[in-house]
Parts: C-alpha cells; structure tokens; sequence
C-alpha cells in the first residue's frame, strides 16, 4: 500500500482544472524565487547589474553631449541644441532601460534551458508535472525582478545626473506599452527557450550575436526612425523592416513619443496607438509559438537524444 | 620558463578551439565580423541622426569616434577573453578542478586562453576601419605611412599588453562571482568607454572625471592610435579638444610602458589573492545556476 493510501488519500492522479492551475501558478512562483532570492544571497549582481552598466550608457550620453557642443561651437542657437540633445539623451537613456530586460531575455530566458541542460537540471524539469510554459514564465517573472531594479536605476540616473526632462502626457497608455512590450519580449525568450535547446552550442554564441545588431536594429540609442534617413535607403529600410520583429524597436519607440516633451525625434510609426496594437499581435504571436516550439522541440530532443546530453 | 611557453601555447590553442568549434569556418568569420560592425552602426547612426536633427557637420569629431570605437573592439574581447574563463571553467564545464591541480601556472594558462580572442578581434578591428575608409560615405579620413607603423605597432603592443593585465587583474575577482560573467563583460568595459576618450574627447568630461581618464593607461593608447592613424586635418581639429595634446608621442609610449609593468605586477597580486579567498571560501569550483 503506497503512503498517500495508508493515510486516507486518493491515489489517482488528479487532472481537474483547479488542480492543474493551482499546480502550475505554484510551478510559477517556484522558478521565480530562486531566481528573486538566489539574487539576494549574492548581492554582487546590484553593483555589476546596476552600477556598471550606467557608464556605458553614460558614453552614448556623452557623445550626444560633445555633438551639441560642437554645434554650439558652430553657431546653432543653443536653445535649440539643448532641447534636441535632451530629446536624444532621454532616448539613449529609455534605451539603456530597454537593453537590460533585452539582455535578461537573452542571458536568462533564452539560454536558460540550454543552461539547464548543461547543469543536468532539465531532466528534473522535464518529469516534473507542470507546463513548462509556467517553469519558462516563473524565469521571466523572476528575472523581470531583477532587471526591473537596473531598468530603474538607469531611469533614475538618467534623470538627476543627465537632468534629461521627461513628460508623460498619457500614463494609462504608457503603461500598457510598457507592459505589452516586455511581454512580447519575454514571449520571444520563451520561443528561444526551445530552439536554443535544440542548436546547443550553437546558443550561447547566438545570444552573444544577438547584442549589438539587435542594438542597432531596434534603435536602442537613437531613434529608430533614423534608419528610414534616405541617406541610408534602401539598407536602412531593410534593416528597420528586420528590427521591428524584436518587440523593443515598437516598444521603444511608443515610450519615447509618450515621454519625451515636444514630438520625438524620427519615430518609426507616428502613433503610439497602432504600435500598442502591434505589440499585441507579435506577444499573442510569440506566446503561441513558444508554446508550439516547446512542445515540438522537446519530443525531437528526446528522440535525437539530446535532452539530457552537455556540451553539445 | 618552459613550463610558462607550453602552457601559454596550449590554452591559446584550447581558447581558439573553444571560440571557434562549434561551427563552420565561414560563420565563425561572419560572427565575428557582424558584431562590431553593428557595434559601430550604432555610432554611425546617433551621428546621422543629430546630424540631419541640427544640419550639422562635425566630420573630425566622428572620424575621433570612429577610430576610437574601432579599438574599443579589442577592449571588449580582450576583457571578456579573461573574465569568462574562470566561470566557464568552473561552472559551465566544470573542468577548473582538473586544471587547478595540473602543474600549470594558472595565471597564463588564463592569459593564454584570452589570447585567441585578441587575435579574433584583431581582424574584426581591421575589417572596422577598412569599412569606415571604404564604404561609409562621407568615408572616415585614415592615413598611415610606412614611417608610422612601428610607433602604431609598439603602441597595439603594449596597449594590448596593458589591457591583459588588467583583465587579469578582474577576472581574478571572478574566482569569487556568481556566474556574471556576460554582465562584468559587459559592464566593465563601460568604465573605460565612459573615462579613456573613446568616442568623444576627453575634455567633454567634468573636471575630476577627466583626471580619472588621464589615469587610466587605456587613454593613451586610444589617444596615440588616433594621432597616428587620423589625417592630419583630423588631428588639427581635435586636438584642442582631448585634453592630452602636452604629452609628445614617446611620453604617451612612454606611459604605456610604466602603466604596462604596474599593471602587470598589480595582476598577479590581485590574481594570488582572489585564488587564496576562493580556495579559503571553498568557491574555486563553485556552480552557481539560478
């Protein structure tokens, strides 16, 4: 007699709606606190995760800086270049916040599982009984914990120490952006999830690729209208068309037009509106094909044997 | 000194092997070409962008930015060349136990694993600036003389030189990290992108923040890069504005030299330290993986 019988409980296994949402809202909460409290157990991550990355935004503030400057030293109406350096520094500095839950997506969403693997947690994942789309949302709400504190501070020292001026006209709308867009990112991070379990190694140089040319191609520190400049057509098009599949390129741009005074400078699409709709198509999309990739990838892992197989 | 020469050739080896085998020959080439391209489009774009914003041209200011971004490549690669060792050593194949007792010396066999990453960005730094000179329009003015290149190639060596030791230098901090790799890489090099002159001039900086970048070797070796590489009506332009046109091309070569051996000898200081903590602690084969 199994131990559940001899103390009066049912033996069969339960698959009733409650249970199986109640067990994976607790698989949810379990894969974020490690990563919540792990992170607080080795408080390092607060000066590298923080501290640090502020300098290199800071250079992209400079350089802003050192054009206006050089136009002043020009003769341009300093009025005038102050107010564009501001528009274009608060845009360095909404991208800077943007860059860290990019990198969160592709350090500790996309390459998780692969991690996972090469650590010989995955198997355990894998016979647990939860979806495993809530063990992949459990790592997107704990890592959303931790970017959110440098996405902050990069805001925050955006705003005292670059004195950049920032304008909300419309909170409600600025918050469904925000929000829409960082599910949108993570629902891609999800889709990574799988396929990077499926190329192996072949994944940490992907996510590593995936920096600086997706930097570019969203924008991240200018505006990405930019890239529409007819000096820079048609490459510039092409790669604008390319960039706008990464969420944060709409997002981005959305939140730039709803905070910064006056119009912002080269908007991809003038209107915060349809760039929310669009947000919501590509999450909806994301989120299905994570789950469409999850499912697919696992069974050809395990029957090409891969699941449980490192540095490969 | 036999011992060091092997064990530096092998990890050199090993860290090429490790960086490259895991695709084919013409990726790896393209991997490691679109990285800092992009990188560098970055800059190309914020230009652009102020530029049509303003009607302004400051084509020595971006040609000073160019030059500067094209030589950060090696600071990141370089930097990142020996900070992940430990970690993926340790956490990721777990091999830094078998290695610690092998009768190596620890400290090249790290050096050595890093090397094959400045090779790498070395070429990425050649295909940057031929890009800026042949391809950008408006092209970034670059000039260089047969006379020039020994002063070119004595500053690339000892900057190098400068900036493995100070790589080493943190990456013996990373004995005692959690797997943070990717974010130290990615942080740290921030530092000397903010405070060496990289990409605008030094004194655009406030005061006490410029000394700090004169303190820093890696200033000097961006700043002798760009005297010898930019066209002279380049160099007339910006040099009112870095801060560093008093110190002749030997003192700054000069510099590098001193900078190099402290450097060097703070390394292996901060190395046996950050060891004798982690083997203290318990840390030296550590995993760390929420």
């Amino acid at each position: 007699m199994s131990t559940a019988a001899a103390h009066g409980r049912p033996t069969e296994r339960r698959s009733d709606l409650r249970f199986r949402i109640g067990l994976n809202v607790r698989a949810v909460f379990g894969r974020a606190y490690p990563r919540v409290i792990g992170a607080n157990r080795e408080p390092s991550w607060i000066f590298f995760e923080v501290f640090l990355p502020l300098l290199g935004i800071a250079a992209y503030v400079f350089i802003y800086q050192s054009f206006g400057l050089a136009a002043i030293a020009q003769g341009k109406d300093p009025a005038t270049v102050a107010a564009q350096t501001n528009a274009l520094v608060a845009t360095v500095v909404l991208g800077g916040t943007m860059v860290a839950f990019w990198l969160n997506v592709l350090w500790s969403m996309a390459s998780q599982l692969y991690w996972e693997k090469e650590i010989g947690n995955l198997q355990i994942y894998m016979m647990a009984p939860m979806s495993r789309m809530s063990l992949l949302a459990g790592m997107a709400v704990g890592g959303m914990f931790m970017t959110s504190v440098r996405a902050l501070s990069t805001l925050v020292a955006g705003i005292v120490v670059f004195g950049v001026i920032f304008q909300v006209a419309n909170p409600w709308l600025l918050l469904a952006v925000f929000f829409v867009t960082l599910l949108a990112l993570y629902g891609m991070g999800m889709m990574f999830a799988s396929l990077y379990l499926l190329w192996g190694r072949e994944a940490w140089n992907l996510s590593a690729l995936l920096e600086e040319p997706i930097f570019f191609s969203s924008g991240m520190y200018f505006p990405a209208g930019g890239l529409l400049q007819p000096a820079l057509a048609p490459w510039g098009t092409a790669v604008a068309i390319a960039g706008s599949i990464v969420p944060a390129m709409l997002g981005l741009d959305a939140l730039r037009q709803l905070t910064i005074p006056g119009p912002a400078p080269f908007p991809i699409i003038p209107d915060p509106v349809i760039e929310l709709e669009l947000l919501l198509v590509l999450a909806v999309a994301f989120l299905l094909l994570a789950r469409f990739a999850l499912a697919y990838l696992e069974k050809l892992a395990k029957r090409e044997g891969k699941l449980t197989s490192r540095h490969q | 000194m036999n011992t060091f020469w092997k064990t530096f050739k092998v990890a050199a080896w090993l860290g090429w092997e490790m960086d490259s085998n895991w695709t084919e020959p013409w990726l790896f080439i393209v991997y490691s070409i679109i990285k800092p391209i992009a990188a560098t489009f970055i800059l190309v774009l914020m230009y652009v962008v102020f530029a049509a914003i303003g009607r302004f041209n400051a084509g020595p200011l971006f040609d000073f930015m160019y030059v500067g971004n094209a030589f950060f490549i090696f600071v990141g690669s370089t930097l990142f060349g020996t900070f992940q060792v430990i970690q993926s050593d340790r956490e990721w194949y777990q091999t830094i136990r078998y290695i610690y007792i092998s009768p190596i010396s620890f400290y090249v066999y790290v050096m050595g694993r890093a090397v094959s990453k400045i090779l790498v960005s070395a070429f990425a730094v050649v295909i940057t600036l031929l890009f800026g000179m042949y391809v950008l329009n408006p092209a970034v003015q670059i000039t260089l003389t047969w006379s020039e290149i020994p002063m070119l190639a004595a500053g690339l060596l000892l900057g190098l030189f400068c900036l493995l030791a100070i790589g080493i230098t943190l990456g013996g901090v990373t004995f005692l990290m959690a797997r943070h790799t990717q974010t130290l890489a990615e942080a740290v090099p921030g530092i000397f992108y903010v405070f060496c002159g990289v990409l605008f001039p030094l004194t655009i900086l406030p005061g006490w923040l410029m000394d700090v970048g004169k303190a820093i070797p890696l200033t000097y070796w961006f700043e002798l890069s760009r005297r010898v590489l930019l066209s002279p009506a380049d160099q007339a332009a910006i040099a009112p504005l870095t801060g560093l046109g008093t110190f002749s091309d030997l003192t700054i070569l000069g510099f590098l030299i001193v900078s190099g051996v402290a450097f060097f000898v703070l390394s292996i200081g901060v190395f046996k330290l950050g060891e004798y903590l982690a083997r203290k602690a318990g840390k030296i084969d550590m995993t760390t993986s929420y």
